[in-house]
């Protein structure tokens, strides 16, 4: 926008509303304080911002292993019942000549979330050691997983979605089994992580930004 | 320094922006319809130019709103199987998930395709009913907070693709019949995520011009 240096925002003394846009002055660095326009909660940074984050993720990657190795639902017919996992619900629309919608199911609910967990791991370890490599890819990274990540719900509404209309008994019939449950809350938990996470962190460190910096040394993590 | 200063009860357009992504501090200016400002350091969209009037917001929204009561009013689709038909709605999907013992995802379902939509598209239609008429809105900023809130949590998008999915691996085993829920679902999908891209921050400085 302007050929001027970039100023961050702590280093003037400033902090942004995230509700309203204001620009007021920055609370202190582990003081909360309230917008004075629209009352929303500002934070130089998000409070434990990289302890919640480190948290929710190993949850969620916890649950990610019963979440795909239980199955998320019963396909019962007369003669036969078949239990299906995430990853043969994709198997079987590949095989079905669909190989398009299995290209996207397998995308958002098998990549999508090992693609966070890789990426979350990788923004929290790098800010952590307080690395300035790559900020602008980093941040990048961050806002791709914010924006891709609520998208692994695909299979939980398949899964609700059939339960309700495959219900022909005793000849056809769908039942939810327990690996959908967990595959909600991975992908709830995610989406909390990736939340919790203050990509302001990404560019605390930065050394080409050279202004005096009010708080260093006395940052929140 | 002191301009800069937030001055109780006067808040004129703020002249100074910051990056929500990386903190980097910048004036604010005036864009052209169509244009976007982006961060220099983050490349992050710092903020558009709104792109619609408040009457076209609040069209919009009350679009979305009769897409809403009405897509959840008639079944999406039906299954047949040997003459027998069954067809769905949105809640009865919901209620059939509770009843078949995983209530957690009912619930989950609940709130980010009815609940989570529903309370969106009320709260903006509050906010910009008012604004269309220079009234300040009552609840302004808790309303305002809420939009800002819930954002993340509204899933019709992925609940259509989800439908799509579910339709075609039921396809070769039973009749498919498209109830009129489809296409209002359809419907709903584009105009919530048209009335989900306003910028709660313009709504923010159109409450200041428009209410004085």
């Amino acid at each position: 926008m302007t050929g001027a240096p970039v100023r961050s925002a702590r280093a003037l003394g400033l902090c942004g509303c995230h509700v309203c846009g204001l620009v007021m002055r920055a609370p202190g660095p582990d003081q909360a304080a309230v917008c004075p326009r629209c009352g929303a909660r500002v934070h130089l940074r998000k409070p434990h911002s990289l302890a919640s984050c480190w948290a929710l993720l190993l949850s969620a990657m916890m649950l990610y292993i019963p979440a795909n190795v239980l199955p998320i639902m019963r396909t019962g017919t007369l003669f036969s019942k078949e239990d299906n996992t995430i990853l043969s619900g994709v198997v079987e629309l590949y095989r079905n000549g669909s190989w398009d919608l299995a290209v996207i199911v397998f995308v958002a609910s098998i990549m999508v979330p090992m693609l966070k967990f890789l990426a979350l791991i990788t923004l929290l370890v790098s800010t952590q050691r307080g690395s300035s490599w790559a900020s602008t890819h980093r941040a990048k990274l961050y806002r791709v997983v914010e924006l891709v990540g609520y998208w692994s719900m695909l299979d939980v509404f398949v899964v609700t979605l059939l339960v309700a209309l495959v219900n022909f008994q005793p000849l056809a019939e769908v039942e939810p089994l327990p690996g959908v449950v967990y595959f909600g809350l991975v992908v709830v938990l995610t989406m909390l992580a990736s939340m919790s996470f203050d990509p302001r962190l990404i560019w605390d460190n930065d050394p080409s930004h050279a202004d005096i910096d009010m708080h260093k040394g006395t940052s929140d993590e | 320094m002191e301009e800069m200063r937030a001055r109780p009860g006067e808040y004129s357009m703020p002249p100074l922006i910051v990056c929500e992504h990386c903190d980097a501090v910048y004036q604010r200016r005036t864009l052209a319809r169509g244009e976007s400002a982006r961060c220099q350091r983050c490349h992050a969209v710092l903020y558009r130019a709104p792109w619609l009037s408040v009457h076209a917001m609040l069209a919009l929204t009350v679009t979305a709103m009769l897409c809403f009561v009405m897509a959840n009013s008639w079944p999406i689709v039906a299954l047949g199987l040997n003459g027998k038909d069954n067809a769905s709605t949105l809640w009865g999907a919901i209620i059939a998930v509770w009843g078949a013992g995983v209530p957690l995802i009912a619930v989950l379902a609940a709130l980010t395709l009815f609940f989570f939509p529903l309370a969106q598209i009320l709260l903006f239609t509050w906010v910009l009913m008012f604004l269309r008429f220079h009234r300040r809105p009552p609840a302004f900023a808790p309303a305002m907070r809420a939009i800002r809130l819930l954002r993340p949590w509204a899933m019709i998008e992925v609940f259509m693709l989800g439908t799509l999915v579910a339709l075609t691996k039921v396809s070769s085993l039973f009749d498919l019949e498209m109830r009129p829920g489809v296409i209002l679902f359809a419907g709903l999908t584009v105009t919530l995520t048209l009335v989900t891209t306003f910028d709660v921050r313009d709504l923010w400085t159109l409450k200041q011009e428009r209410c004085r």
